[in-house]
């Protein structure tokens, strides 16, 4: 009895030793699938299920299994969800995270078990200055570029006084920073509300309307169904008839529908676009309405590139994936077809890339869709850089 | 402009107020009469506002889907007496925590799976859109004054009901002693059907209302709950005039808080930090208030006289 106890542990040891050939690739994609945003969630998981058609379910042309996890919008489950893949699934890459302060709480299981993680949204400054890491990656952005390009435009349009207005969590807190960092005008007032539950902006609205002199714009960030809210109420006020909303991931093809009317002709900063022309986001954006009748989010595109980043490195390696300096190495060349047309990484591994102006206007199904209208900012690094450790 | 700012203020806090009522009236009868904590009260203000969607796409005419989401919310809340909470009655409060948290899952993925997850569209019925000017310069927008309006007429309607009729003599009674009104040969099981299904139909009508104006999507009742717990608390439990004073009171002073504390703080404290602190002491306010109501008067403003 006690010998094939021992046989039976041993031959376990053997089947769970992790193998130095790998023969299979396992990413763990960690999103939110239920509560209020999960439509983001399945945008993501769409576009990540798009990329493995696109590469014929292989990445790096070994079988690939992807093992989806729900953090519930809660960074305590987002971290539970994390651990269960490094230590369970003993998954070879991480990827996903919408909420910055839920890749906070979960980044440290992956990056102690030196497993690579790559984020498909979410991007604290945390992780991009003192904090950055040789196992951290972004195919997004880093939390402050975005609204950078926001302040770029306002100061090009000679906008003077601007109300900021955003959500009191570390990727709201981040925005206005970006924001004010390059907005060179005066701030007329900045509220920080009350983070996920705050959903009735009449009281802020009454303020900004008091305000004298009158702010020329209102700049705001509500991700999710936050952002349909606002919007909502900002046209229901009668504020955007009075003073001009320029907004940074507010109007989405996640939100739109469900905004109407209101969120037409709304102006925000983006690295990327439905409409961005380049070969690779036609076959992106077309395959993906073909296969599931709407139209993508930044939410997936982003998660589109994730995945064809992580099949770039595996295919370098080829499938030598033990040998993690190679694998960053590899990653670090950014060696594939993004939908952005154009990126490379940053010393911290965010990618430095191109940003637009987009508008949101009525699609010519009666829908609602976004344009690009311009370039705002070129070749565009973040700000923390600086501050990372990492030299390559 | 201060003034001005106090009034539109106010108003705001009102209306936010009444919306807190039509979520509190139905839980505070609910947990009086019926002794039960019902956490799945807001999934019933998130069907309201789904079946307003729903009616909304079918009929065209948000006259028409009010108050056919009001009844489908009401059949909804029947239902779920009769079917689950009626084995919950002689439990305990955990166990009727535990179970209507269950059916608060139950609701969310049922609305996700049954409607997407994609939030819904719900706009603003033609005839309410734009702002009026009750003070000249402060212009309110329409849909919020007509909200004031339908809720202080709910008020009034319940004030009758509970006052003036049999029925409400019998609800006034079942707050004050249960056992007594059992024993006195009036068909309980029927009585508690009967104000579930009010608390429904008013908790469904709080989402109709609040469809047009916030994101019809999951959970959104929850967001509500808290605070309408609150406001029972602080009104006392079982009373629907002591949940009406409580829902204007909060309602206000959230309203009047989010407003002006980060300037009242500003005098006295450095700018960044008045920026920093007044929001988060602002949506701690309510609940420094309930402890101070707490303190002085522990069963709350207006608990139901038990003998």
């Amino acid at each position: 009895m006690k010998i094939r106890i021992a046989v039976a542990v041993a031959a376990l040891a053997v089947f769970s030793a992790p193998s130095h050939a790998a023969d299979k690739i396992k990413i763990g994609f960690v999103t939110t699938l239920t509560k209020a945003p999960a439509i983001i969630g399945k945008h993501m998981q769409d576009a990540v299920e798009l990329a493995l058609d696109h590469l014929d379910r292989k990445i790096g042309g070994l079988p690939t299994e992807v093992v989806y996890k729900d953090d519930e919008f809660d960074p305590e489950i987002g971290k539970l969800r994390a651990e269960e893949l490094v230590k369970r699934d003993r998954v070879d890459f991480v990827a996903g995270f919408i909420w910055s302060n839920v890749l906070l709480q979960a980044r440290h299981a992956v990056l102690r078990s030196e497993t690579f993680l790559i984020s498909s949204n979410a991007g604290p400054h945390e992780l991009a200055g003192k904090e950055c890491s040789p196992y951290f990656f972004s195919t997004s952005w880093q939390n402050d570029q975005t609204p950078e390009a926001m302040g770029k435009y306002l100061n090009d349009n000679a906008v003077k006084r601007v109300f900021v207005i955003s959500p009191n969590y570390p990727a709201g807190k981040d925005m206005v920073a970006g924001f004010k960092r390059a907005y060179k005008g005066e701030t007329s007032g900045e509220v920080l509300t009350p983070w996920p539950q705050h959903n009735d902006w009449s009281a802020e609205f009454a303020r900004i309307r008091a305000i004298n002199p009158r702010p020329e714009a209102v700049f705001a960030f509500y991700p999710g169904g936050a952002g349909i809210n606002f919007v909502k109420q900002y046209a229901q006020s009668g504020l955007k008839e009075l003073i001009p909303l320029y907004t940074v991931f507010t109007t989405d093809s996640t939100t739109l529908r469900a905004q109407g009317d209101a969120a037409l002709g709304i102006q925000s900063t983006m690295f990327w676009g439905p409409d961005l022309p380049n070969e690779t986001n036609a076959k992106f954006v077309g395959d993906f309405k073909k296969k599931y009748g709407y139209i993508p989010s930044f939410y997936a595109a982003q998660s589109y590139d994730s995945i064809m980043l992580i099949d770039s490195a595996v295919r370098a390696v080829k499938g030598k994936i033990e040998d993690k300096d190679a694998v960053r190495a590899a990653l670090r060349r950014a060696d594939f077809k993004t939908v952005r047309g154009f990126m490379r990484f940053n010393t911290n591994h965010f990618p430095i890339q191109n940003f637009y102006l987009q508008e949101v206007v009525k699609a010519p199904d009666g829908g609602f869709d976004t344009r690009i209208k311009g370039v705002v900012l070129n070749a565009h690094a973040d700000a923390y850089g600086k501050e990372c450790p990492m030299k390559w | 402009m201060t003034a001005l700012l106090l009034v539109e203020q106010t108003l705001n806090g009102l209306q936010l107020g009444i919306m807190l009522f039509l979520m509190s009236a139905g839980l505070t009868l609910v947990f009086g009469i019926m002794n039960l904590i019902n956490l799945a009260h807001g999934s019933l203000y998130m069907i309201g506002a789904y079946f307003a969607a729903a009616f909304l796409t079918l009929t065209g005419s948000f006259l028409l889907a009010a108050p056919l989401a009001v009844l489908a919310t009401l059949a909804i809340g029947v239902a779920v007496e009769i079917t689950v909470l009626r084995t919950l009655y002689a439990r305990d409060h955990l166990d009727q925590v535990l179970a209507t948290f269950g059916l608060i899952l139950f609701f969310n993925e049922g609305v996700r799976l049954l409607f997407g997850a994609e939030s819904l569209y719900l706009d603003l019925p033609p005839g309410l859109k734009g702002q009026v000017e009750i003070v000249p310069g402060a212009p309110y927008p329409l849909f919020r004054l007509v909200i004031i309006f339908v809720g202080l007429a709910v008020a009034a309607a319940l004030y009758a009901l509970v006052q003036k009729t049999r029925l409400g003599a019998l609800i006034r009674a079942g707050a004050s002693n249960r056992e007594m009104v059992g024993a006195l040969g009036v068909d309980i099981p029927r009585l508690f059907t009967l104000v579930f299904g009010l608390g429904a139909a008013l908790a469904g009508l709080g989402g109709v209302m609040a469809g047009p104006i916030v994101s019809v999507q999951t959970g959104m009742g929850e967001e509500i709950l808290i605070l309408a717990f609150v406001v029972i608390v602080i009104g006392g439990i079982g009373s629907v005039r002591g949940a009406l004073f409580a829902a204007l009171a909060i309602g206000i002073l959230d309203t009047m808080g989010r407003s002006f504390l980060a300037e009242i703080l500003a005098l006295f404290l450095p700018r960044e930090a008045a920026q920093t602190a007044g929001p988060t002491i602002a949506s701690m306010l309510i609940y420094l208030f309930m402890a101070a109501i707490l303190f002085f008067r522990p069963r709350g403003l207006f608990p139901p006289k038990v003998r």
